[in-house]
């Protein structure tokens, strides 16, 4: 842990201001991973600049009937909000089943897109790690990676991403707003994280300065039929072995849309678009979903320490779509 | 028989004399002391498991602006006794674990202090290491004996020729994992040096403990020595023995008289610096005939140790005492590894020596066809297989029959795979044991003044409960109402007491103020003047020659599998306990409770996953490591037999701190196979190991 610098935002522009001119400033908005990091000396910033203080703690409704949520909106309360509850259980869901009470209470919306991987090598600074310090090494490669990457790692990193949040809202197509020096822009969540490939210290594709703003969510009617599913190694406060968001409408006993993401498999939300395309139009029956799960999970590559994760998140997909399927008749 | 104490207040539910101050949080633990002028050490620790230091760069450290001294192994104060390796603290350049301390800074402030020992630069010579428990190693050894000082191996007749010709046979491996004691309040100390000597605030199970330590450590009298500790925020073992942090504050205050220098150990440094539970690899075999009357069996422990300093887990004790066997072997073999100082956690022993002999009962149920509180019974031993004694009490067939009725077991359908509301549900039954250990030593005063008798002795309460059900054996014994005594513990200004360890503080403790409590009625009467004062010191127990102490108990589980996941829940635990007199209901059921949960999390969720080319535990906090949290205990029920034990102690009590964490993790391990089908031999029960 090294001293640093600490200023509050006054305004989300002056934020940007403030960090993109220092290379060593970094944003805190309800610390619930960054504090670890300073801690763990994971992460020695010489400045923080609070935007927790911002006023981007309202969830709005969006002229084309999606939503609109501020980066600064707690977990709990987008967890809570009835409009989010109504229209995209899977968010809510996904949400409840992060983290504990108390951690829901700070940890705000844009911080929970943003926290970094639970990797054990990747929060001990005696350990290779080349998310903390490129072309170090791996060190789970070799190691403990019972909760690592099954799809789309790389030979530098086989990290996952830890939020459940972001797997809901990978499924549901929403959009990051981002500020930065050069403006506002939105970008898609499938395009927003990265897979490691030779750059694992790279999580997403903002830039020094960018501020998460917002996140909205686009009017879908899929998404009222829709879950979460978890699976993990204790009932409560536990990251995700394999996770499930999907949302499913059938019509005249075929499927006629889904929306399918994947957690704890990969270094991003997987969205899983190959069993997506398989289900589309087809039939709706237990063999049709458990066929494309085992499509989606063809291109699995896993561990010894991790193999099992490939059947799991094979038979927990076809589950939850069988669920929803039943569910939406 | 022992002289019994005639009960009033025993037996009550008296509620927790510290209640208040814990819930308040006025209770104060060990630093939270209010010493003044005050300094703060943070260590830096070894990034290799075994090797040398060879340079060590402290000057970026002291040129922090409030940083008082950097300790090495090159300036730090000599000890006087080095011949304990975990507690010869810088006074060597010898690493032998990662983690180990090898430099301090100490500062101002705690986050200056964290920030220079992060400029301490360390160059080590590295050596080869082995990390691995390897069952096949072949450098296992035999200890001289198993903790704290029973037979490394026993053997009654052939049991391998038994189990050869046994009509039914059992043999599996069975293994635990490492295990870290965790306790909520981190090991943590205030120490201080003046002319008078040394003055330690410890977190710890006994003050007296860690006096005896210090002062052979820094080779001064025991009396120059004073140890406080009121309350302790959990230890589960892990504060029963002293450790190096310990060490680590006296030698810092040392350098710097006239300040109380605090350490406090991070969660993550719990896991190398706070002692564990080795893992065990258990080859069990069992032999019986077909009405499945054991004729074989065998329980061959392989565990690890540190190559720096020994610690012997005495998993295979449980297996001689349990049950009657025609021919029997038990043995320990340690590997002595590049690894943390593994030491006491919740039942040592016994505790992963009832996994593998509890699961392999369940195993030969199901191949006899028996039903497995049957298969127990018919190996009731009339008297303790290993010492030849009988038993002072036994009443585990009563735990069983008790527990049966409570938990709903006679309509249990033996066969796996039970499917109830989506989920497959299973039952398991186990059963839990342990000994009556008496230490000696233990002395309490009892002086009279003002209406009131207060009662000394430097006892521990860990939240087991010994502030309250020790006034209250006072008051039985001095047959005075409870709220005429006071209590004082935790202090080596009081009395000796021998440590809260081995579920033994009720007999120790408890018997000192017996012996306290007779002294003074002796000596004054009924109507004793202000400033009456008795000692006594727990006799010794003659009864001890002649008969097997032991507490029983049967744990029941149901657990519930989500088919297409393998996930597990234990959706009830309940255990029924034979402990001879419970002293008081409410302390003693969160004991048995707690012990259960404890050991749920066992079966399911606890394992220090150690990587053997670190030497470290890589999921070293608690969001890696696993332990049950409240959604996944839902229903844990402790019962207990009225059991009557005239020759224990004069209280009739046996220990039960220990115990309820004995043989959970195979009645859940039992009930899994019951709803899955899946026998899981090896620990923790994970998804993983039961998706089809």
């Amino acid at each position: 842990m090294k001293p640093f610098r600490y200023d509050r935002a006054t305004s989300p522009a002056a934020a940007v201001a403030a960090v993109a001119a220092d290379p060593q400033a970094s944003y805190l908005a309800g610390g619930t991973n960054l504090v670890d990091h300073l801690r763990l000396g994971l992460t020695e910033p010489g400045l923080l600049v609070d935007v927790g203080g911002l006023p981007l703690h309202e969830i709005e409704e969006l002229p084309d009937g999606g939503l609109r949520i501020g980066a600064g909106v707690a977990n709990s309360d987008l967890a809570a909000d009835r409009r989010v509850r109504e229209r995209y259980p899977v968010l809510s869901v996904a949400l409840l089943s992060g983290a504990s009470g108390q951690l829901r209470n700070l940890a705000t919306t844009g911080g929970n897109l943003l926290q970094r991987t639970r990797c054990g090598y990747f929060q001990d600074v005696t350990e290779p790690c080349n998310k903390r310090a490129p072309g170090s090494g791996c060190a789970a490669l070799g190691g403990w990676n019972r909760y690592h990457a099954i799809l789309g790692a790389s030979s530098h990193c086989i990290a996952v991403h830890p939020s459940d949040l972001a797997v809901a809202l990978t499924a549901l197509d929403a959009r990051v707003r981002v500020l930065g020096v050069d403006g506002e822009r939105a970008i898609p969540i499938d395009d927003f994280y990265r897979l490691p490939g030779d750059e694992p210290q790279r999580d997403t594709v903002l830039e020094h300065g960018d501020l998460i703003t917002a996140v909205d969510l686009p009017p879908l009617p899929v998404a009222r039929n829709s879950g979460y599913r978890k699976v993990r190694d204790r009932a409560s406060y536990a990251f995700a072995l394999v996770s499930v968001a999907a949302a499913i409408r059938i019509e005249d006993g075929t499927v006629a849309d889904v929306r399918i993401a994947l957690g704890g498999v990969a270094h991003r939300p997987w969205r899983a678009h190959t069993a997506e395309q398989a289900l589309h139009g087809a039939p709706s029956t237990v063999e049709g979903y458990a066929a494309a799960a085992a499509r989606e999970l063809s291109a699995a590559d896993p561990l010894p320490g991790n193999a099992f994760k490939v059947p799991l998140a094979r038979s927990v997909l076809t589950s939850v779509l069988t669920q929803l399927a039943e569910e939406a008749r | 028989m022992t002289e019994p104490v005639t009960v009033r207040s025993i037996g009550t539910d008296l509620v927790r004399r510290d209640a208040w101050a814990k819930v308040t949080g006025t209770a104060p633990y060990a630093v939270e002391h209010p010493v003044r002028p005050r300094a703060y050490l943070y260590p830096v620790q070894a990034t290799v498991p075994r090797g040398t230091v060879t340079a060590m760069d402290t000057a970026a450290a002291e040129a922090v602006d409030g940083v008082l001294a950097v300790l090495t192994h090159r300036n730090a104060p000599r000890l006087a006794d080095t011949s304990d390796a975990e507690l010869a603290v810088l006074q060597s350049p010898a690493v032998g674990f990662a983690g180990q301390f090898v430099a301090a800074v100490v500062a101002e402030h705690p986050e200056i202090a964290r920030q220079a020992a992060g400029l301490v630069r360390v160059e080590y010579d590295r050596m080869a290491h082995d990390a691995q428990l390897d069952p096949d190693s072949s450098e296992l050894y035999a200890p001289d004996s198993v903790n704290p000082s029973y037979p490394t191996d026993t053997l009654d007749g052939d049991p391998d020729a038994a189990l050869a010709a046994a009509a039914v046979q059992v043999r599996q491996t069975y293994r635990t994992a490492m295990y870290h004691n965790n306790p909520m309040e981190p090991h943590a100390s205030y120490a201080h040096w003046d002319s008078d000597g040394l003055t330690v605030y410890d977190s710890t199970q006994g003050v007296h403990v860690v006096r005896s330590v210090l002062a052979r450590t820094f080779g001064i009298d025991a009396e120059r020595v004073r140890v406080i500790c009121p309350y302790v925020g959990g230890g589960f073992g892990s504060k029963g023995t002293v450790h190096a942090h310990a060490v680590l504050a006296a030698l810092a205050a040392r350098a710097l008289p006239g300040r109380w220098v605090r350490v406090v150990l991070t969660r993550q440094q719990m896991f190398c610096l706070a002692g564990y539970r080795t893992p065990t690899i258990q080859r069990v075999g069992l032999g019986a005939d077909r009405s499945g009357r054991l004729t074989a069996l065998t329980m061959d422990v392989v565990e690890q140790t540190s190559r720096i300093k020994e610690f012997a887990e005495q998993s295979g004790m449980p297996a001689r005492t349990m049950y009657a066997a025609g021919t029997r072997r038990t043995t320990h073999r340690l590997a002595a590894l590049d690894v943390p100082v593994p030491s006491w956690m919740r039942a040592p022993g016994e505790c992963p020596g009832m996994f593998g002999p509890e699961v392999a009962m369940d195993e030969l149920a199901v191949a006899c066809d028996l039903d497995p509180i049957e298969l127990r019974i018919r190996n009731e031993p009339d008297r303790d297989p290993d010492s030849g004694l009988p038993f002072s009490s036994r009443n585990l067939v009563g735990c069983l029959r008790e527990g049966a009725d409570r938990f709903g077991w006679h309509d249990r359908d033996p066969r796996p795979r039970r499917m109830v509301d989506g989920w497959l549900v299973g039952s398991g039954v186990a059963a839990s044991t342990y000994p009556v250990n008496q230490m000696p030593g233990a002395t309490a005063t009892i002086r009279y003044a003002d209406e009131h008798y207060t009662v000394s002795i430097g006892a521990a309460d860990l939240g087991t409960g010994a502030w309250t059900i020790l006034g209250q054996i006072a008051a039985d014994a001095l047959q005075v109402p409870v709220e005429q005594v006071r209590m004082r513990i935790g202090d080596t200004a009081f009395p000796y007491a021998s440590v809260a360890g081995g579920s033994s503080g009720t007999t120790c403790w408890g018997g000192a103020i017996v012996a306290a409590a007779r002294a003074f009625r002796s000596r004054y009467g009924d109507r004793p003047g202000d400033g009456a004062e008795a000692e006594g010191t727990l006799p010794d127990n003659p009864e001890r020659k002649h008969w097997a102490m032991h507490a029983f108990g049967a744990q029941f589980a149901e657990v519930r599998v989500r088919p297409d996941s393998g996930e597990i829940r234990v959706a009830r635990l309940l255990g029924v306990f034979a402990c001879g007199r419970i002293v008081n209901p409410r302390t003693a059921r969160s004991q048995f409770v707690g012990g259960m949960t404890m050991g749920l999390s066992m079966a399911l969720h606890e394992d220090s996953v150690l990587d053997p080319r670190s030497g470290r535990v890589v999921n070293h906090d608690l969001a890696q490591y696993h332990i049950a949290s409240c959604a996944d205990a839902p229903s844990v029920q402790a019962y207990w037999l009225d059991e009557h034990d005239p020759y224990v102690n004069p209280m009739g009590s046996k220990g039960i701190g220990e115990i309820g964490i004995v043989g959970t993790a195979a009645a859940v391990a039992n009930a899994a196979w019951h709803a899955t089908g899946v026998r899981v031999r090896e620990l923790p029960i994970t998804c993983d190991k039961l998706l089809g």
